[in-house]
């Protein structure tokens, strides 16, 4: 079942730049797709035609039908800095109106789904950038979201914490089967979480090839490591490659 | 980067003291090295004997002062702040009203303060609008801006979640614009002292009660210079203790959480 989708979708800026050129782009429900591409390709931009906080300038957007169930993260954390940890997590219960008591509950129980029930009571600041990252994560599906929207969320982190939050991701994901769509510039990143990986080109931004990864989940580091994944990384790196040479070639021609 | 917050409390606190006490020092040893008549220079020690034996008619003086200097900023926090927020609600009014406040705040309040006392004909009313006038600008022009610094990815956070005007101002402008409103408001506690001096010495003693500036100016026609170094003293002492309490209240609202209170 396709739980939202971009038709033939043009995006121009004001500025007068395209951004997108006729992207055509469908989402299964529960799926996990990357949008992977050089900067300059229009995924971000896909991510907010996708999240309705922009419009296309051509074509249709299909989004859930409420907007409640679409948690976006951002490259940053993205938190208030007055606000505690559980203040931020509640924000879009607050937002929405919901009884105290359920709040409550659901907070607690999003800090606890990523693990960080007992920071509930401190001020962003005094929590890693890990840490901050998994508290807007916490922020997102609190609402129970369906669909989650990550525009390159871990690219300011470490590699290790990088590699924790994306196996913490997946496990998230299975539990509770949202469907997600995950903004990268990176192709292991992209190839370790995804179940299709979309490679877009860029000016203007269009999808030049979708490759599907067929690895069983729970994936782990065994994943990481496996033949299957190396060779998986090839292909996608090689589709990037004739993405981005494409772009070159139109732009000399 | 370097780490400010492992500067010695005790050096902290020693020296700006030595200083202090060294030109001090300097201060009376020139009068007394080079005989300067009190007239001219009065020294430290005298000036603080004066201050001591006039304490009785001075405090009334700066009791209204002060008095005058928190009712300015009272009211130039109320109308700063209320403005901004209208202005963060339309662009149409900010656009419309922004070069009143700049008109006003570039016009000197010297020249004003004759202009305003004809208009209300009460001295103590006019100092009142005067010091108001010049604690204004800095609040609004502030507020305003820091309504307008709230992170854009927190906006659009707050759009998908649907939040109405109201929420938006409530939970995200107000709390962004805090810091830019209490660097606004240790200006605008300066200001709103010079304000209510320089507009006593304009608008002049017609009320029956006073304040510090025509204890200056009363002073400075007997050449009482003594008397009016004591009167001098007192507000700057005062414009220190406001700068403190400005300070003091812009750390126990930003300290959990404000890179400015690190």
């Amino acid at each position: 079942m396709t739980a939202l989708a971009l038709e033939h979708v043009d995006k121009r800026f004001p500025t007068g730049t395209l951004a997108l050129q006729g992207v055509s782009l469908s989402v299964g429900s529960g799926e996990f797709v990357s949008l992977l591409g050089p900067s300059g390709c229009g995924k971000s931009t896909v991510l907010r035609l996708l999240a309705g906080l922009d419009q296309p300038s051509a074509g249709r957007v299909r989004h859930p039908e409420r907007a409640a169930e679409t948690g976006f993260v951002f490259q940053s954390p993205t938190l208030m800095p007055w606000a505690r940890v559980a203040d931020n997590v509640s924000l879009p219960l607050r937002l929405a109106k919901q009884p105290r008591a359920q709040i409550d509950a659901a907070v607690q129980s999003a800090l606890e789904r990523v693990g960080l029930a007992e920071f509930a009571q401190a001020f962003p600041r005094e929590l890693s950038g890990g840490m901050q990252m998994r508290v807007a994560i916490a922020r997102a599906l609190v609402t129970r979201a369906s669909l989650l929207l990550l525009d390159e969320p871990f690219a300011a982190l470490d590699e290790i914490g990088r590699m924790r939050l994306n196996v913490e991701l997946l496990r998230l994901w299975q539990q509770e089967r949202f469907t997600a769509v995950f903004v990268t510039h990176s192709v292991m990143e992209a190839v370790f979480l995804s179940q299709r990986v979309v490679v877009m080109a860029p000016r203007p931004g269009r999808v030049a090839q979708e490759i599907r990864i067929d690895a069983p989940y729970p994936r782990d580091e065994s994943w990481r490591a496996s033949a299957a994944f190396a060779a998986s990384c090839v292909q996608v790196s090689q589709a990037l490659q004739r993405a981005v040479e494409s772009a070159e070639e139109a732009a000399h021609a | 980067m370097p780490d400010r917050g492992a500067t010695p409390r005790a050096l902290r606190f020693a020296a700006p003291t030595i200083a202090a006490a060294l030109a001090l020092l300097a201060w009376e040893g020139a009068v007394r090295l080079f005989d300067i008549p009190p007239y001219l220079l009065p020294g430290p020690w005298l000036v603080l004997r004066t201050l001591v034996e006039n304490f009785g008619s001075l405090l009334p003086s700066w009791w209204f002062t002060v008095k005058i200097t928190f009712a300015a900023l009272g009211l130039a926090v109320l109308g700063g702040a209320a403005l901004a927020l209208l202005f963060a609600l339309s662009r149409t009014l900010e656009l419309g009203l922004f070069p009143f406040a700049v008109v006003l705040q570039v016009t000197p309040v010297v020249a004003v303060a004759p202009l305003v006392l004809i208009l209300v004909d009460n001295a103590t009313a006019t100092v009142l609008i005067c010091a108001w006038i010049v604690a204004f600008f800095p609040i609004l022009s502030n507020t305003a801006i820091g309504l307008r610094s709230a992170d854009t990815n927190l906006r659009d956070l707050f759009r998908l979640y649907g939040a109405s005007r109201w929420q938006t101002l409530r939970h995200l402008l107000v709390p962004s614009a805090l810091p830019y409103f209490m660097a606004g408001l240790r200006v605008a506690g300066g200001l709103s002292l010079i304000g209510a001096v320089v507009a006593e010495f304009t608008a002049g003693a017609a009320g029956r009660e006073t304040g510090l500036a025509s204890r200056i100016l009363e002073a400075s026609f007997r050449t009482e210079i003594p008397k009016m170094f004591a009167a001098l003293v007192l507000v700057s002492l005062t414009g220190v203790a406001i700068y403190a309490l400005m300070n003091l209240l812009a750390h126990l609202v930003l300290r959990r959480w404000h890179e400015s209170q690190r």
